[in-house]
């Protein structure tokens, strides 16, 4: 789960991560109340959506850049007007963008120079890895590729902790000197007790800048959590913003199935989160185009499979439906059973192929063939996958 | 023979009361498995269907059933202290179906398994299959064929796929092995590779990766310094959005690498012949493999 700038501020100040004052406002009328907790000088004006690229960003109506710099507080409740309910669109929204539902204001900071900075759960290690450059402000992944000495390093042995001389590795690391030294060590012990006491599974602070004076703050902030650990963190759940997540998935959620919009135009059902990415690739594989991702599980019952059906029709852009089941312990005749109801129920009304292998299949496929719906079985997957591709394409 | 399990695994269920449970261990029953041990806190003393002991601790059944392999279907939260609680009576295999275990938690069981001679397989797994001998997990038993080629995947019914392409062709099987989804696991695809490679009854492979890590290539570099054995893969996941799982500083510590067709070419680069679709994962091997 993806939480927004001020929100990740919040859990900063609460560690005591430094990073300059803020305030945010969901609503014109608290303009003045936030900017009034701001130094006086210079203010930085942020649309809080969850994609990167905001300050390169433009809105539909045209006005350009979803951060904006001003020294006048007129000025920055202006901006602020022009953001909050317009929609910004960045390289990461798609062309369709997000509505700006809450604007943050920020103290401007004198930058001297701009560093990156993240802790992340690393794969390879299964531990907490901290990774430091001394390019920020840029993507991590193109210093990755270009200039990987610029790089600084440090697994987290995860029963221990973040040790002292990690930290001061990072420090040295990024080039620091004297008090510069002690700040990075302190921001760095904040921002992991705050990626190990609240399950994140990123905290990427970029940039990190210094300042002629010296100090060592955090601009940006970005945070992710593990969705499999929000049972048992409250305050993290309650900052799930569901506007910033396509509704059809929220949806999805609640009737616990995995489903992720995609841009095709063949809808997929299938069970099994390894079997839905495969069938994905086999409709790609004979010409067509997948319309999501979806997991209906293992153990999935007849009201689930309705609701999946629900879901899939929602998007207008599906032009047929492939249903692809391994009934393992679940029996095949159950499963077709299940389809024929929900087919019915949604009234169904696009080409639907379906595939059913496993424990009686035969009695399964017997129940599709004598339904009176329009319901093509298949053998395999690729014969599914070349049956539905024909009907979309109406060949 | 097979690898990890066999007919004299002595299988022990953490969790055997619960929902899941209970109708795995059934399952696992009527197959065969030798279940000699249940384990739910609480509940010790009972027997499960007349006929298993029941233990409130894991350390307790062992010492009194001398169970060497665990299988756990705990709820996701106490999963991770149900793994360890099984490092610590000293089990051979741990085999843990549990999906939506938190990463953090896993993260601290895989230091303590490190330090341990317990090897775990999962969690988020269907479990692990010597067909006709022992059934470990919630795979459909009947799909499988005693034989020659093992099998390993991350995924479930993905595994099934394959096993049913191979057992319709009339092949069979040594072991089926579902390593899981997690990002942090017990068994990588490497690990299994190497005890299939040493086991002298496995003569071909099968091998399901998806996108995400880099494990599918640490196994295709194994695989090509050390594996004379025919090998066929399948990578899940070409068409698949990408950053839909991690943030930008996931990618750079695997080192750019993670996409399916990173690993497909590191697959080809091994010699491993690469299915084209999920649906000819046997044809793929029988290309290489004539058993």
């Amino acid at each position: 789960m993806n939480i927004h700038e001020y929100q990740a501020k919040e859990l900063f100040a609460k560690y005591g991560v430094p990073a300059p004052a803020g305030a945010y406002a969901s609503d014109e009328a608290e303009f003045a109340s936030a900017l009034q907790r701001l130094p006086e000088g210079l203010i930085v004006v942020k649309s809080q959506i969850h994609a990167g690229g905001r300050g390169k960003g433009s809105f539909t109506d045209g006005f350009k850049g979803g951060v904006k710099l001003t020294e006048s507080r007129e000025e920055a409740a202006d901006y602020a007007r022009k953001m909050l309910g317009n929609t910004l669109v960045t390289h990461q929204t798609g062309p369709e963008g997000r509505k700006v539902r809450t604007v943050y204001f920020s103290e401007g900071s004198d930058i001297e120079k701009e560093y990156y900075l993240a802790i992340v759960m690393d794969r390879a290690t299964s531990r907490p890895v901290v990774i430091a450059s001394t390019e920020g402000g840029v993507e991590i992944e193109k210093v990755a590729e270009e200039t990987p000495e610029k790089i600084t390093r440090a697994v987290i042995d995860p029963t221990l902790g973040l040790r002292p001389y990690q930290a001061r590795n990072i420090a040295f690391g990024l080039g620091f000197r004297g008090e510069q030294v002690k700040r990075t060590i302190k921001l760095l012990d904040g921002l992991y007790r705050l990626f190990w006491e609240k399950d994140a599974s990123l905290v990427e602070v970029n940039p990190l800048i210094t300042t002629p004076d010296g100090d060592v703050l955090a601009l940006d902030a970005k945070v992710g959590f593990d969705d499999n650990a929000l049972f048992r963190l409250p305050d993290i759940a309650a900052f799930r913003d569901l506007n910033e997540e396509d509704p059809k998935e929220v949806e999805a959620s609640k009737a616990n199935l995995n489903y992720i919009a995609l841009d095709g135009n063949i809808a997929c059902m299938v069970n099994g989160a390894g079997l839905a990415m495969a069938t994905m690739d086999i409709i790609k594989h004979y010409g067509g185009s997948p319309a999501n991702f979806l997991d209906v599980g293992g153990g999935a019952n007849a009201e689930q499979v309705t609701q999946a059906f629900k879901i899939i029709l929602q998007d207008e852009n599906v032009k047929g439906i492939l249903v692809n089941i391994f009934g393992g312990i679940m029996k095949c005749d159950v499963i077709a059973t299940g389809i024929l109801e929900a087919a019915k129920a949604v009234h169904l009304d696009r080409p639907l192929v379906v595939r059913l292998e496993g424990t009686n299949v035969e009695d399964g496929k017997k129940l599709l063939d004598e339904s009176d719906l329009k319901i093509v079985s298949a053998d395999t997957l690729a014969d599914a996958a070349k049956k539905i591709v024909n009907l979309v394409s109406g060949r | 023979m097979s690898i990890l399990v066999n007919k004299d695994t002595r299988l022990l269920v953490q969790g055997i009361t619960g929902k899941a449970g209970s109708f795995h261990s059934n399952q696992c029953l009527e197959y065969g498995t030798n279940i000699v041990a249940g384990v739910t806190p609480g509940r010790g003393g009972e027997r499960f269907e007349e006929k298993v002991p029941v233990f409130d601790t894991v350390g307790e059944a062992v010492k009194q059933t001398g169970a060497n392999a665990s299988v756990i279907f705990v709820p996701p939260a106490f999963a991770a202290d149900s793994i360890l609680e099984a490092i610590d009576a000293g089990l051979d295999l741990v085999v843990c179906i549990t999906e939506g275990i938190p990463v953090k938690d896993m993260s601290e069981v895989k230091v303590k398994l490190d330090q341990s001679k317990t090897r775990l397989i999962g969690p988020n797994c269907p479990g692990i299959i010597t067909p006709g001998e022992c059934k470990i997990g919630i795979m459909p038993g009947y799909i499988h064929k005693p034989g020659k080629v093992g099998v390993i995947s991350r995924s479930g019914t993905l595994t099934y796929e394959a096993v049913w392409q191979l057992t319709s062709l009339g092949y069979g099987q040594s072991t089926c092995i579902g390593i899981g989804g997690d990002p942090v696991s017990g068994t990588s695809h490497i690990d299994a590779v190497k005890l299939f490679n040493e086991d002298p009854d496995t003569e071909a492979l099968i091998l399901i990766g998806e996108i995400g890590g880099a494990a599918e290539e640490e196994a295709a570099g194994y695989i090509r310094k050390h594996v004379r054995k025919p090998v066929a893969a399948f990578i899940a996941g070409a068409t698949a959005p990408p950053g839909r799982r991690m943030g930008h500083a996931g990618a750079i510590v695997s080192g750019g690498s993670g996409t399916a067709e990173a690993k497909i070419q590191a697959m080809k680069e091994a010699g491993v012949e690469v299915a084209e679709t999920p649906s000819h994962m046997a044809e793929a091997l029988l290309r290489v493999y004539k058993g």
